[in-house]
């Protein structure tokens, strides 16, 4: 049998989906985290199999992931920075605990 | 037509991309959720692999295995006890948090469900994209290319090494 778009399609939504729950239910930041990874990684996957289903041989979905991949790594360094720093100053990384960004 | 190989590994992809990306967001031990995110990424390299865009396929693996899920864990290291488990959640953040996953599953879905045929597409015969093809997309100026985000990337890249020393260093 051949594998046609839906295939891929629905596996990439449901990713997404883990994603919005991950975000919402999780308290850890760095699960937050992880789960903002989850809804990037769906989002290009999509591009690229928009790309190669409708219009082969062009490239705009594949450089549109080729950047949000780079733009993707740039983002999470920062976050974790951002979030270490608040380790130091809280000893914790809960967000209902970090109730003031400023010390 | 496919050969039977070729359509075993695309349902091996799918299966482990649905079932990896939900024991990421249920499963209570944080570093058991950063190796499930490594295997949904790994999955994603290779349906791309798979797609034909062997470069992206690469990429996917050196910048996400290789550098932010690397990241993950060391972070995790820093700032938790590896046994740990996260605290039970509360009933209606849970209800929240289903509620809007599984809105945006139906919604979704059916907007999907009702392009049936244009998701009946079939894999159209393409050749791989060449590096060369690759290299003058990405650094040409012309139309359908590249150069100007490529070089906004690069700044941005930039301030983010920056920012990254500024936020993290000891004062």
């Amino acid at each position: 049998m051949d594998i046609s778009m839906i295939y891929y399609l629905v596996p990439t939504l449901v990713m997404f989906c883990c994603g919005i729950y991950g975000f919402i239910t999780r308290k850890n930041m760095i699960a937050m985290l992880i789960s903002i990874e989850l809804m990037l990684n769906a989002v290009d996957i999509n591009f690229v199999i928009f790309n190669r289903y409708l219009f082969p041989g062009q490239l705009e979905g594949m450089m549109f992931t080729l950047f949000a991949i780079a733009i993707a790594a740039a983002e999470t360094a920062l976050a974790i920075a951002i979030i270490i720093n608040l380790f130091r100053a809280h000893k914790n990384i809960d967000v209902s605990d970090i109730t003031k960004m400023k010390f | 037509m496919e050969s039977v190989g070729s359509t075993i590994v695309s349902w091996m992809i799918v299966i482990a991309i649905i079932v990896f990306s939900i024991l990421t967001v249920t499963t209570r031990k944080i570093l058991r959720a950063a190796t499930y995110l490594l295997f949904t990424l790994f999955a994603a390299a290779v349906l791309y692999f798979k797609l034909d865009y062997e470069f992206l396929g690469a990429v996917q693996i050196a910048v996400y295995a290789g550098g932010i899920v690397v990241l993950f864990v060391f972070s995790i290291l820093l700032t938790s006890h590896p046994g740990d488990n996260s605290r039970r959640l509360t009933s209606r953040r849970r209800v929240l948090g289903l509620v809007a996953a599984v809105l945006t599953l139906g919604i979704t879905g059916a907007v999907l469900f009702s392009r049936c045929s244009m998701m009946a597409t079939q894999l159209p015969a393409m050749e791989n994209p060449s590096m060369k093809l690759i290299g003058e997309t990405m650094l040409g100026t012309g139309a359908g290319q590249y150069l100007l985000p490529f070089e906004a990337i690069s700044v941005l890249l930039l301030a983010c090494i920056i920012g990254g020393v500024v936020v993290a260093r000891k004062r």
